[in-house]
């Protein structure tokens, strides 16, 4: 009974130390602790080996450290004792050099290592015998305060939610259109900035299939300071094994193609078309350069402006002030649309979508 | 203060400190002005951590929050850590080296007054509610969109505020090379006047970059020049360039001096000579070199290609080495000594594994592909409060210990010294270490906001519990400050009991000409070796008692700053109202004429008599 008893607290304290240990791994659709895909586990080793070598030699500091604050005292040497005035010692000093030389060594190596694996964009322009690119293209755009992702080869455009297969190289062309973001998706890997002048290139690769999130997503940051909405500038990356991506590739590509019958428009539709087409395309085939995002798959998102929760209300409260949920933002305010007309449009917008 | 100074009225002191030209006076104006600066960019740290203790929190907006982390970066680093560390750098060097001033005294008056005047005309944006909102890096293609004056009162009140600085670093390049008291070699000097040595050098080549990064923003803010306008072929990442050329060794040009304040204390509280002295000097020579060859780790996201990422990731793995070696040279000073705890010591001893744990996180962010992922994240506002408050901050609080008595002549409270120092060190590790771990986490930094249910609530909080405990710390030592000045007990020459550097061995505060006679050096911590010889002075003169040649105070330093700081608001409304231009050109009208005055009209200066000295001497009942 005894021994069965401390099994049990064993396990039990196990479990807690895990709890406590994963507590500090963050939450897996944003932590870089969890890493989601290759560039993000590569750069997670590099940390851990960083880590370790950087404990070795905190460790090292402190125990010199201690021992001499409680060997050294004058509380316990006296007030007249007067120390040896050492010089120094090329010895120590030849060692405390040579030593973190070779510390040093054993991170530079590696970081060279992943710096040109990383930055290896060559397989890009890859293509095959009948001139399609091998690898998937995103391009992406980063606008005040909302992302635009392009698939150039497959000639559909979405928003504020990428979508990627898994388990492949995805690589990315990065650019900003007002002024520099930066590119972020912390649990699958490191960031790239979004410049105003230059296309950056990088790729990533998603090994998990964001399903099994709390959100079903992963989530994206922006981290370069862009402005007041700097800090609501998120987007969500959904992940799904390729066979899945590509029947959401053809349901996107088919968006153009709906002929819209006049009669069977609904109201909803008929005021978007009236107040909204403008800015917001509703089909998902084109080329990227909208003045707002596209919504064409609107009802399959997670969050509405990329922040707030995806519901019928937030919806409309959005429309009526952006300003007031987005700061700075570009889109204009609808506040004097009829509470109606809102539940109308919303009511449309919530049904775009080519996953249901 | 002297006492004839005190018998003057109010206008006729004020007058004496606008004029002042001496080197003790232009430093303690610099820590007030630095001091003031402190406790601003302090209160808006508050704001910061207050803002950010709970998720969808309201407490500023998102574009006053931009404005407060801006001013908050810029304050502390241009307004807060430079001036004070220049303030000790000013008091302690000139006695160090047994100089009666530095080089160029009105300059010395100049560079202060210019430091003042382009913080207050960067302050004054919160007057104009037009506050620089674009970060302390202001990166360009975010501050040429920035709308209102904003910008332009970081890009000219800089600009005013920098020029000082320049003129500082070398007029302190100057004292150090010429006016070194006899047998005061190179390899003699203390360590604060080396690092004194390596930051006014590195002044001297960071400072021209920011100037002509400044004149650019400037230019195509308020002059329509496109150089960071990618439309009309200027490109943004320059000033990215410029910015971090200068921004590298900035950080360096605050950390030296800082290092130079534990060189001083370590030794003297342990009760023994600065361990692997050459060692030393020749490790803050090479950071000096080191800190030019870095500044693309602060660029490594922006796509400079895998070849410059992969080199400056090793330049930077590199500093470890020499800062290594300092940090174990510390301790070996410590081992074997007799370590006192007073509160200067509690610093320095704190500072040892504070600074140690800011500088290995700074060699995780020198990994490029780990920085692609940490870059931008609160992990780097973790990393660089540590080795800022951990090691800067905690330099100027110790140094402000362990020079208050030489500089006031009364030495400031240490049961409230060490209340000051748990408070703050306390607070200091809550609210930083935790950052790391956000970073960790995905939080990026510069955020007005987050959104719940991501992971990072309690660590915010805990985090802003942390800087209130600083904020505390501070309060105790400003109320320390108060309590030390009112009762004014006075003290002699060495009131540590330890002194080893000259500026022990003269008068609490020193007379304004600081040495009667000059000093004759005879080896590193000559007061030290004096002492332990069996003179108790610690002093030895180099020169018999003879007249000693001053610089007369002036005016005009402050008139000639103050034609800068009108001129920069001319430049600012030149496009939009009447009188801008106007008032451009008066500005400048005032700067030049004041040159010109100061220029053609001779200012010999004027002899403190032989006579007059001996007096002194004979009113203390000895020697120097």
């Amino acid at each position: 009974m005894m021994m069965k008893g401390l099994k049990k607290w064993r396990l039990f304290s196990l479990l807690a130390a895990v709890t406590v240990f994963l507590a500090g791994c963050g939450q897996e659709q944003l932590s870089i602790l969890l890493p989601a895909g290759q560039v993000g586990k590569d750069q997670f080793n590099l940390l851990i080996l960083s880590s370790v070598i950087m404990l070795i030699v905190i460790i090292v500091v402190v125990i010199i450290y201690v021992i001499a604050l409680i060997r050294f005292r004058r509380s316990k040497l006296g007030e007249d004792h007067i120390p040896k005035q050492t010089e120094g010692s090329h010895i120590l000093e030849l060692v405390w050099t040579v030593v973190p030389i070779l510390l040093i060594l054993v991170l530079a190596v590696p970081t060279v290592y992943y710096t040109y694996k990383l930055g290896n964009v060559t397989a890009m322009d890859a293509v095959d015998e009948e001139g399609n690119t091998e690898n998937l293209v995103v391009d992406v755009t980063a606008k005040l305060f909302w992302w635009e992702f392009e698939y150039p080869e497959l000639g559909i455009v979405t928003a504020q939610e990428l979508v990627v297969p898994m388990d492949e190289k995805v690589y990315f062309n990065l650019i900003a259109a007002d002024v520099k973001h930066s590119f972020w998706i912390p649990a699958v890997g490191g960031k790239l900035d979004t410049n105003v002048e230059n296309v950056n290139k990088f790729y990533l690769s998603f090994e998990k299939d964001s399903k099994d999130l709390k959100d079903g997503v992963f989530y994206g940051k922006c981290a370069e300071l862009c402005g007041p909405s700097h800090a609501l500038m998120d987007f969500k990356v959904k992940t799904m094994p390729r066979a899945e991506f590509d029947t959401w590739v053809t349901a996107m590509q088919a968006t153009g193609e709906e002929t819209t019958d006049v009669a069977a428009v609904g109201q909803g539709e008929e005021l978007f078309q009236q107040s909204c087409i403008a800015c917001h395309a509703t089909s998902a085939v084109g080329e990227t350069g909208a003045i707002g995002p596209n919504l064409a798959t609107f009802g399959d998102r997670n969050r509405i402006a990329g922040f707030m929760d995806h519901d019928k209300e937030s919806l409309k409260e959005w429309i009526k002030d952006p300003q007031k949920y987005k700061p700075g933002n570009k889109m204009q305010s609808f506040g004097d649309m009829s509470d109606e007309d809102l539940d109308a449009i919303a009511e449309y917008l919530m049904g775009l979508s080519v996953e249901k | 203060m002297s006492s004839v100074a005190q018998k003057r009225g109010f206008g006729a002191t004020l007058w004496d400190w606008l004029t002042t030209v001496d080197h003790k006076k232009i430093g303690i104006l610099y820590l007030l002005g630095g001091g003031i600066f402190f406790v601003i960019g302090g209160i808006e740290a508050l704001i910061i951590r207050i803002q950010l203790l709970k998720p969808n929190n309201d407490f500023v907006s998102a574009g006053l929050f931009n404005e407060i982390i801006t001013m908050h970066g810029t304050t502390m680093i241009f307004l807060a850590a430079m001036p004070i560390l220049i303030g000790f750098m000013n008091v302690v060097m000139p006695l160090q080296i047994g100089a009666r001033d530095v080089a160029f005294p009105f300059l010395n008056s100049l560079g202060f007054w210019m430091f003042f005047f382009g913080g207050l005309f960067l302050n004054v944006s919160w007057l104009f509610g037009q506050v620089p909102d674009a970060g302390w890096t202001s990166y360009a293609s975010l501050s040429i969109a920035s709308e209102g004056h904003g910008i332009d009162f970081y890009a000219i009140g800089l600009q005013i505020a920098g020029g000082g600085t320049l003129i500082g670093g070398i007029n302190f390049l100057v004292t150090i090379i010429t006016m070194r008291a006899p047998g005061m070699t190179y390899m003699r000097m203390p360590l604060f006047s080396w690092t004194t040595l390596v930051a006014s050098a590195m002044i001297l080549f960071a400072f021209p970059p920011l100037t002509v990064g400044l004149f650019f923003l400037t230019f195509d803010r308020m002059f329509g020049g496109n150089f960071f306008d990618h439309t009309m072929g200027g490109n943004t990442i320059i000033w990215e360039h410029i910015f971090w050329i200068f921004g590298h060794p900035e950080v360096y040009i605050l950390i030296l001096p800082a290092f130079g304040i534990f060189s001083e204390i370590i030794p003297m509280f342990s009760r023994k000579r600065l361990f692997g002295y050459a060692a030393m000097v020749f490790a803050t020579v090479l950071i000096g070199f080191l800190g030019f060859m870095v500044w693309a780790h602060h660029m490594f996201t922006v796509g400079l290609g895998p070849t410059a990422n992969a080199i400056f990731s090793v330049s930077t793995m590199a500093i470890a080495i020499p800062t290594g070696v300092k940090i174990f040279n510390w301790l070996l000073t410590m081992w074997g000594g007799s370590i006192k705890m007073t509160t200067p010591m509690l610093y320095a001893i704190s500072f040892i594994p504070s600074f140690v744990m800011g500088g290995v996180t700074g060699v995780m962010l020198g990994s490029a592909p780990l920085d692609y992922q940490l870059h931008d994240t609160y992990f780097v506002i973790a990393h660089f409060h540590y080795v800022i408050v951990g090691g800067v901050v905690l330099g100027i609080l110790a140094g402000t210990h362990y020079w208050w008595p030489k500089m006031f002549g009364t030495m400031l409270n240490e049961p409230l010294g060490k209340i000051t120092f748990a408070l703050f060190l306390i607070g200091f590790h809550m609210t930083f270490l935790i950052q790391h771990w956000l970073g960790f986490w995905g939080m990026p930094r510069r955020v007005f906001t987050f959104m719940d249910g991501q992971g990072w609530n309690l660590a915010n909080v805990i985090s802003s519990v942390g800087a209130l405990l600083m904020g505390l710390g501070i309060l105790v030592l400003i109320i320390n400050i108060i309590i030390t000045s009112v009762k004014n007990v006075r003290v002699g020459n060495d009131p540590w009991g330890d002194g080893r550097t000259l500026e022990w061995a003269i008068e609490s505060p020193p007379k304004f000409y600081n040495f009667a006679q000059t000093p004759l050096v005879r080896g590193l911590d000559t007061v030290w070796i004096e002492k332990m010889e069996g003179n108790k002075s610690g002093f030895t003169a180099a020169e018999p008692v003879q007249d000693i040649h001053m610089p007369n105070g002036s005016i005009i330093p402050m008139i000639m700053s103050f034609g800068l700081f009108i001129g920069g608001f001319g430049a600012m409304f030149h496009a939009e109202e009447a009188w801008g231009l106007p008032l451009l050109i008066f500005g400048l009208f005032v700067t030049f004429a004041s040159m010109a005055t100061r220029s053609l009209k001779d200012d010999l200066g004027y002899y403190v008599k032989k006579a007059d000295i001996e007096r002194d001497l004979k009113q203390k009942g000895g020697r120097n």
